[in-house]
């Protein structure tokens, strides 16, 4: 397998200019000619289908979901990064791209990241020019605020609802596009393979959720912006949709998985109350700009947090990393977080908590301040919890939330297999081994709207423009042959146990050993563990219903079966990374401080896996990380 | 505590529907109302019967998916939530609760709980937008936009267009759903070029889709969980207004 990663020549932060002048180009009126399938609507899949479909390319977007507004960005609560320097406090494109590749533990490719700062401020000027609402200052301009990992207010947000309010920006872009016809929307469809045509990727099998109707599309190109596969612990801030099977089965298809093991644990989650729960729900980040994080001094201090004093409270990020405080990036803050815990000082019913405190702000802002800011997150947290985050402090615990691993591909988008672009979550490239806050919408939105657009008719240039290939080709035939097999093998299982059982067990299993802290012996463990479990459910899962009509069952069934081959992959990633570097913390690799310790000379590469058959050992290939314009340093937020 | 359910199962929309009922027991007050619906359902699966269908993503009040009509009331007893954030504590133990789908002609039911909402992204097709290039958007201070009008923007902008409106409606209307769009962008300097073409071309498609008329009762409004205000549907008749009296008398933009 051959890893190119295209990046253009020339000084940094000339490569992106030099790449979009001097690639090749498709002729206005030969865009039509050419079809592209999108396979996702969030961030990423409804920005670049609406700007695809503006330019004059064929576009098909599927989404599984019944409408392309349901998709999981629209979660997203904080804000979104953009080099603008409106505050005037220092900030510029340089600091950003720096910021990012600090952030990522020197694990993420300077070209891609500097791309990023580049176009990050493109995307506000274009979201504000579709109407979102972002907040703003009394005197009409744009406001900010600051996010984990960076000393300067860079973030744009519309109050705690940000991806909410992108997505619906890049929805209303697609919806104009669908109207006009340039796009075509496929609802309730959900991808179930990739089809290869002489080694280029050319259709997918879809599944009409709601009808079982298995269907064929081709096409010249196909995009996954498809997200992440955090789901894969069962419990996270994913929605419970969310799934990784468009990019496993485009892994089964040749596409190298880069970087599985690298999975975000978000720090401020609202704890777990029960064992029937269902889903973490975050608490954004944000709210570490005016809440302190502490944890009793005692141990086993079961007093409530009103009547423990000031001076028996540990604010352990203050105090640990002074210059930045309660806004550490979310892996330091989650790990210390977990320690604190572990010593056995974590709050609540069952322990596995600290507190987010805002009694401070609230004294010094007063609470009309904090409700502007914040009312709808203080709201969330009420529902859920009963309790009033004005009166005693939050209390929140680490939760996975994010996947930087994802399908390989090359400074243009492309994967290893040719004609098959990813975007968004679903790909590896810009976050190294840890995403900053507000980091996520910034690269879904970049990689739709700006690099796609740019990069795809690279490949397409190339293409003949004749009609893609026919759906009647053997291809399709034996790819929706393995849909229907795998459809019909589920339901005719007849086992004794439910999907969710196993989903659940998956889930510990992951948490246990491929969770906030990693061991050799941990991981060992569950690389023995996942087969057995996967074996017990290829023989005893019960999947209830039939074919051919909704059957949600038989959707989480094969998303779950996707996910117990998954999990062993991002375990025997995380096996044979021997470091500790951003999300991924390998206990054998700290420093006597308990700081993550780094090994440039053997691990500063791309881990991308190559799927070798059903059930055999996939192979590891490397491309190596070339810093050119930043220096390794340990990453120090003292 | 332990409930008892009168669920609306429906195979599919073809079919008749009819309720069922159900027992869930030993569940814990905080559990979430779907949750509970998890816990009936893999006891159903255990049993060797089908599932009930229901709609949910998020679980967090902001995808928009889930759509229960619980006791009558589009996401059930409390205010301003979606079903996913309805917690089991707004009921009693003993209680003996309804759950039906969110029903109108314009929302054909999928299955069970399930309903079909495409025609909401059908009115959004007709001019829920602003026609601006990806590119050829100017810099983002350049329009300044005072904090109050940013902020009821915002404030329409959070509708997250699951219907309850239409449910809560006795004539299925959706005219709460489409003002909080045309209202968004109607307020802001962006969406004035497009603004009489827009509430005209939404409330034709709205028509045309099959909801009801507004009566003014504003039902919509103390159901929806985002809990939008009815002003919005007030200045979309006035927008309305100004637009079609434009259009009758073919007036210029003088």
């Amino acid at each position: 397998m051959i890893l190119d990663s295209k990046i253009p020549e020339g000084p940094l932060a000339e490569k992106w200019k030099n790449h979009i002048a001097r690639g090749k180009l498709v002729n206005p009126s030969n865009k039509r000619k050419y079809e592209i399938i999108i396979v996702g609507s969030g961030l990423a899949g409804a920005s670049a289908a609406a700007t695809l479909g503006e330019l004059g390319y064929s576009v098909k977007c599927f989404s599984f979901h019944d409408s392309p507004r349901r998709a999981h960005s629209i979660a997203a609560q904080g804000g979104i990064n953009a080099a603008k320097n409106y505050q005037n406090d220092g900030d510029s494109v340089y600091r950003l791209f720096y910021d990012t590749i600090k952030g990522g533990d020197y694990r993420s490719r300077e070209a891609n990241v500097h791309r990023l700062a580049e176009v990050s401020m493109n995307i506000i000027d274009q979201c504000v020019a579709q109407g979102v609402p972002f907040a703003r200052e009394y005197g009409g301009t744009l406001s900010n605020r600051s996010f984990g990992g960076a000393q300067v207010s860079r973030t744009f947000y519309a109050r705690g609802q940000t991806g909410q309010q992108l997505l619906l920006g890049a929805y209303s872009a697609l919806s104009r596009q669908i109207g006009l016809g340039t796009v075509e929307m496929f609802c309730n469809q959900e991808m179930l393979e990739l089809v290869v045509v002489n080694g280029e990727a050319k259709g997918i099998i879809t599944r009409n959720v709601n009808t079982g109707q298995i269907q064929r599309h081709s096409a010249h190109a196909v995009v996954l912006g498809t997200g992440g596969y955090g789901n894969v612990f069962n419990l996270s801030t994913y929605a419970r949709n969310s799934n990784a099977t468009a990019a496993w089965r485009a892994y089964r298809k040749g596409a190298a998985f880069a970087n599985p093991c690298y999975t975000q644990i978000h720090p401020t989650c609202i704890p777990v109350s029960g064992d029937y729960q269902s889903k973490l729900t975050l608490m954004s980040e944000s709210l570490r700009n005016d809440g302190r994080i502490w944890a009793p001094k005692k141990l086993g201090d079961k007093r409530p947090p009103n009547e423990i004093p000031e001076k028996e409270r540990d604010y352990y990020l203050e105090r640990k990393y002074p210059s930045f405080g309660n806004l550490a990036p979310r892996d330091i803050s989650s790990r210390a977080a977990k320690e604190a815990c572990d010593e056995g000082r974590g709050v609540g019913e069952t322990g596995l908590g600290v507190y987010l405190d805002f009694s401070d702000a609230i004294e010094r802002l007063g609470e009309e301040t904090i409700r502007e800011r914040y009312g709808n997150l203080f709201a969330i947290y009420k529902e859920i919890t009963n309790e009033s985050a004005y009166e005693t402090p939050m209390r929140i615990y680490p939760a996975v939330h994010y996947t930087m691993g994802g399908l390989w591909v090359d400074y243009d988008l492309m994967s290893n297999l040719p004609g098959l672009f990813v975007m968004g979550e679903a790909n590896f490239s810009d976050h190294g081994a840890n995403r900053l806050g507000a980091s996520a919408l910034m690269q879904g939105l970049a990689d739709g709207y700006f690099v796609l657009p740019n990069t795809i008719p690279h490949y397409l240039a190339d293409v003949p423009r004749e009609a893609a290939p026919s759906i009647d080709g053997p291809e399709f035939a034996v790819a929706e042959l393995e849909v229907r097999d795998r459809t019909n093998k589920l339901l005719d299982n007849n086992g004794t146990k439910s999907v969710k059982s196993f989903h659940k067990r998956l889930g510990e299993i992951m948490w246990n050993y491929c969770g906030m802290a990693r061991t050799k012996e941990g991981l060992e463990k569950a690389l023995e563990l996942i087969p057995q479990l996967r074996e017990e459910f290829r023989k005893d899962v019960r999947v209830p219903g039939e074919g051919k009509e909704l059957n949600q069952s038989l959707e989480q069934a094969g998303r779950v079966a996707d996910f117990l081959e998954l999990g062993e992959l991002m375990c025997r990633d995380a096996l044979a990374r021997e470091e500790s570097c951003g999300g991924h913390f390998r206990v054998e690799h700290q420093y006597p401080d308990g700081e993550a310790m780094r090994d440039d000379e053997s691990f500063a590469h791309v881990a991308a896996w190559e799927f070798k058959g059903e059930d055999k050992v996939p192979e590891r290939h490397v491309e190596p990380l070339e810093y050119e314009e930043t220096k390794f340093t340990t990453r120090s937020y003292k | 505590m332990n409930v008892k359910l009168r669920v609306w199962r429906q195979k599919n929309s073809e079919t008749e529907g009819s309720f069922e009922n159900y027992e869930a027991r030993d569940l814990n007050p905080n559990m979430s109302f779907l949750e509970m619906l998890d816990v009936v359902n893999e006891d159903l699966t255990n049993d060797g019967s089908e599932p009930i269908a229901f709609a949910h993503d998020c679980r967090e009040g902001i995808c928009g998916t889930c759509s229960c009509m619980i006791d009558g009331k589009p996401h059930g007893p409390e205010t301003g939530v979606a079903t996913c954030q309805t917690y089991m504590r707004s009921f009693k133990d003993g209680d003996t609760i309804t759950v039906e789908p969110f029903k109108a002609n314009a929302f054909p039911i999928v299955k069970d709980l399930v309903t079909d909402r495409k025609a909401f992204d059908k009115i959004q097709r007709s001019g829920g937008f602003v026609s601006v290039r990806t590119g050829a958007a100017p810099d983002a201070n350049a329009i300044p936009i005072g904090k109050d009008i940013a902020d009821l923007a915002m404030d329409a902008a959070a509708c997250i267009g699951c219907g309850a409106c239409v449910a809560a409606c006795k004539n299925s209307s959706a005219m709460l759903f489409v003002s909080a769009k045309a209202g968004q962008l109607n307020l802001l300097p962006q969406g004035q070029p497009e603004k009489d073409t827009r509430v005209l071309n939404m409330v034709a498609t709205m028509d045309e889709a099959g909801f009801g008329n507004c009566t003014n009762q504003y039902e919509c409004s103390a159901a929806c969980p985002k809990l939008i205000s009815e002003e919005f549907i007030s200045k979309l008749n006035r927008d309305y207004m100004s637009a079609s009296v434009k259009k009758l008398f073919k007036a210029k933009a003088l």
